[in-house]
């Protein structure tokens, strides 16, 4: 049954009404979402954009504006990385809005309007957060132009029918922007029944992005791509060792280069700014910094550090006695697997365009977490927030880099020492070396199977460098409480839950070098292993691999979504357990963020190396927002996944993170790439789900699993070669 | 100097001749659609034409540049009238982030003026840009379909 009822959460009771936005008229709808207030607002006001609005605790986080040529901008407080939330929250306003989904402009908003997003992007919950509340505040806000256009019309609201932004009633009709205009009052209604989903227009149209054009006409809306008036360039000394701490440099050669402004020196750094992005390098390159550095890290020495059985350890997952039946020896079945150093190595690198003058700071900047980035940088000045604006441009890739943007606060200084504009970003090599990493795992699996052929117990534990824990986005009081790392868990807990027995165990590392949130955080690695665990199991078993995952999960709700996926993967994929004509499947499944989805990959091996043919995939996110992005989603992470799973690793050589370059960090090309990829779409919830990430799950031990049936091999560590 | 960039002729001062032609594209001329990536050849987002042919700009230093024609994606077509390229990518709906698409539709825009028609394995050879949102599958769709729209303009 869909929900199309308002939320409880929702009341007119805790609505904000704002009366004034300068000198224009206008209101502010607030709401809670969570246990702590996150607001989740709408702001509908007149004409123009020139109305600055300084922020409060009020702020809204969505705010639609109607322009003079009746068409509404919608300032999103989440940001479009590619994933195509721009395109969903389009689809979602103009169909309870009631205008055309051309009339919709969907833009960054600036923190200087207060709509930040405490949370950020990412975690695969830009549509499902917004979803309820958007449509809510949109339908609350049409009800609202409704009202009013009766009074302007003189004919009662009952009668009156809107489309496109017009409302049309007693044979005359209004236009949105023209029944804003003069209103400094409004009647907040309570908030009304939203549409029956199949009576959308938009939702679950497969229609273009909205970014579309921007992006294949090459439009400057990157971060790289800010300019201002009389910028100049910046550029950084970072070391190249794992944990050197900045002590002092040498300037004097670079201090002559020609082309350079000032050689900024800060108790942490020493940078240039310079007249051209060119000087700048060149000048970085000729300053000697000294550098402390307590140890010089190998791999191995991350290689033992990653070990289950090492650092603190926490149940996250228990039912039944797991822990006491895998203790005995008797028929137990073990398996240990592996994965590297993973680096985000999105295109655009980190950067900022900032400009700081007496008493404010303005900071263009591609960033996951607009509101974090905000406050680092007013710390760092002494400035207060709300006289530092980040405007977050379009995102040349997050996948989780985004999420930490020092180099901001260092941008911002910069600037400062010149009192100019001062645009500032990582070379390549910077970028892998102080990338925040996806941290190594290592993961130990154990089972008992009875006659039958079924599990009795079941136990994972996964070894992993932190992923949450440092991050500003978690509070260093809520980790201490959890005591573990909730993001290693992703993807970490049995799914197979008919088993009377299992339990899973997570062990916390620290790092000497800065590990992250990498899209999917766990859920690669940890269903690599269990994944490829099950299918090992499911072959001493002697069962059909996929009959074998069906008959270990429980019949409660997110069971039998998972079920049907797996049933619709083996159907559309003609899954066939026994390899043919040295093809074979592989078949792996997992639940992540709420949405459960099954791949199945093709695979051959050409000249000792694997190659994937197709992949089909199966994907329940519930309601689907737009079907071709849904997919566009699954395509890139199955990729993205197949590359990190086949190809990618950081090591650690001599003190340094290696490689610093694409080609020797190989990322799945076009050449790499399936030629065939079938994704289908099962939509059997309520509400959307999280689609960018759960789709990067399976796809390593589908190949995996391939692999063991083609050749009879099993590949434990990622990434997963032959001989 | 002067430059001849899509069919402009622009005068630009040139203080350092290492300087890269990407820089030259993006902070003089400010044509901002060309990418920097990695500065050193190694994954393409900086690819414009020069005379029709491929090249990565941010390891092809200034001095090198004499009449040659140089094209960027604001100069392959417009919203108006898109190259073939342009078209098949807005039909695909290829770009996600999209960073690193100008690259890639540069990249096809000179294999088409080599090969009209390119098979799957020629694809595989001579489009080796780096795309982290994995749009490959799309990609290699749209480049097809490039050759398709390209074939059917010019046979009319």
């Amino acid at each position: 049954m869909e929900n199309n009822k308002p939320s409880k959460k929702v009341s007119r009771r805790k609505f904000i009404i704002k009366a004034t936005l300068g000198s224009i008229g206008g209101l502010v709808l607030g709401t809670y979402l969570f246990r702590k207030p996150i607001y989740r607002s709408i702001a509908g006001y007149v004409n123009t954009l020139s109305t600055p609005y300084e922020g409060s605790k009020d702020d809204p986080i969505i705010w639609f504006e109607i322009t003079p040529d009746n068409k509404v901008i919608l300032q999103s407080p989440k940001v479009e990385m590619g994933q195509g939330i721009f395109t969903g929250l389009a689809q979602i306003a103009a169909d309870e809005l009631e205008v055309d989904i051309n009339q919709i402009k969907v833009i960054h908003a600036p923190s200087a309007t207060g709509n930040m997003d405490a949370f950020g992007t990412g975690g695969s919950t830009s549509i499902s957060s917004l979803w309820q509340p958007l449509r809510e505040l949109a339908a609350t806000m049409r009800e609202m132009l409704k009202t009013e256009a009766a009074n302007k019309l003189g004919v009662a609201v009952t009668t009156l029918s809107v489309a496109k932004g017009v409302v049309s009633g007693g044979g005359k009709s209004i236009t949105y922007a023209e029944i804003v205009k003069g209103v400094d009052k409004w009647k907040v209604p309570a908030t009304p029944a939203l549409k029956a989903i199949k009576d959308y227009q938009y939702v679950g149209q497969p229609i273009a992005r909205v970014d579309l054009q921007a992006k294949v006409f090459g439009e400057p809306i990157y971060g790289m791509d800010a300019v201002m008036p009389d910028m100049l360039y910046g550029s950084i000394v970072r070391p190249n060792k794992v944990g050197a701490q900045y002590m002092d440099a040498d300037t004097n050669i670079a201090e002559k280069i020609p082309g350079v402004v000032k050689i900024v020196k800060e108790k942490d750094f020493v940078g240039v700014v310079a007249v051209s992005q060119t000087a700048a390098e060149k000048a970085k390159n000729a300053i000697t910094a000294n550098w402390k550095v307590d140890k010089i890290w190998q791999t191995h020495d991350i290689e033992n550090m990653i070990k289950v059985g090492k650092g603190d350890a926490i149940e996250i997952q228990k039912t039944g006695k797991a822990a006491n039946i895998l203790e005995d020896k008797e028929g137990l079945i073990t398996m240990e697997f592996t994965s590297p150093i993973g680096a985000h190595a999105q295109i655009e690198p980190n950067g900022a365009l900032a400009f700081v003058e007496k008493d404010k700071a303005t900071i263009y900047i591609s960033t996951q977490v607009v509101k974090i980035t905000r406050s680092e940088v007013a710390d760092r000045l002494g400035l207060k927030t709300e006289q530092v604006n980040i405007i977050p441009t379009f995102l040349g890739g997050g996948f989780g880099r985004r999420l930490h943007t020092p180099h901001a606060v260092q941008a911002a200084l910069l600037s400062k020492a010149v009192g100019k504009p001062v645009k500032y970003f990582f070379n390549r090599q910077e970028e892998f070396q102080h990338d925040t990493f996806r941290p190594p795992t290592h993961h130990l699996l154990k089972a008992k199977l009875n006659a039958a052929g079924m599990i009795t117990a079941m136990e994972h534990n996964v070894s992993s460098g932190d992923v949450m824990y440092g991050s500003a986005l978690v509070p260093a009081i809520m980790q201490n409480l959890i005591g573990s790392d909730l993001g290693a868990w992703r993807g970490g807990m049995i799914n197979y839950t008919a088993i009377p027995n299992y339990r899973a165990v997570s062990w916390r590392v620290k790092l000497p070098f800065a590990t992250s949130w990498w899209r999917s955080l766990g859920l690669l690695a940890n269903t690599f292993a269990i994944e490829s665990f099950m299918d090992e199991l499911a072959i001493k078993a002697n069962q059909d691999p996929v009959a074998f995952r069906l008959a270990q999960i429980k019949d409660d709700t997110i069971g039998k979504r998972l079920k049907e996926v797996i049933r619709v993967a083996a159907e559309k994929s003609n899954y066939n357990n026994k390899a043919v004509n040295g093809i074979a499947m592989g078949f792996a499944c997992c639940i992540d963020v709420g949405t459960p989805c099954a791949q199945v990959a093709e695979v051959t091996v050409v000249d000792g190396k694997i190659k994937v043919l197709k992949v089909t995939c199966v994907i329940d996110p519930g309601i689907v927002v737009n079907p071709n992005q849904v997919k566009a989603q699954c395509e890139g992470a199955i990729i993205m996944g197949m590359s990190a799973a086949m190809f990618e690793r950081m090591y650690i050589e001599d003190g340094e993170l290696k490689p610093i370059i694409y080609g020797p960090y190989k990322i799945a090309s076009i050449k790499d790439a399936p030629r065939e990829i079938e994704v289908i779409i099962l939509q059997n919830d309520d509400k959307p789900g999280g689609v960018g990430e759960p789709p990067l799950g399976p796809i390593g031990a589908a190949i995996g699993n391939a692999v063991r049936r083609l050749t009879g091999t099993r590949l434990t560590d990622m990434p997963l070669t032959l001989g | 100097m002067e430059i001849n960039i899509n069919g402009n002729k622009r005068q630009v001062e040139i203080t350092d001749t290492s300087t890269p032609l990407l820089w030259i594209i993006r902070d003089v001329l400010n044509l901002k659609g060309t990418k920097f990536g990695c500065g050193k050849a190694a994954c393409g987002a900086c690819t414009v034409l020069i005379d029709g042919q491929q090249v990565r700009s941010c390891s092809y230093p200034i001095s090198q540049l004499k009449e040659q024609a140089v094209t960027t994606i604001e100069g392959l077509g417009t919203a108006e009238n898109p190259h073939p390229v342009q078209q098949a990518w807005i039909e695909e709906i290829v770009p996600q982030c999209g960073y690193c698409q100008p690259g890639f539709m540069m990249a096809t825009a000179s294999l088409l003026n080599n090969i009209a028609d390119p098979t799957d394995e020629e694809i595989d050879t001579n489009i080796t840009n780096v795309c982290r949102c994995a749009t490959h599958y799309r990609i290699r769709k749209a480049i097809h379909k490039a050759a398709a729209i390209h074939q059917s303009k010019t046979s009319n």
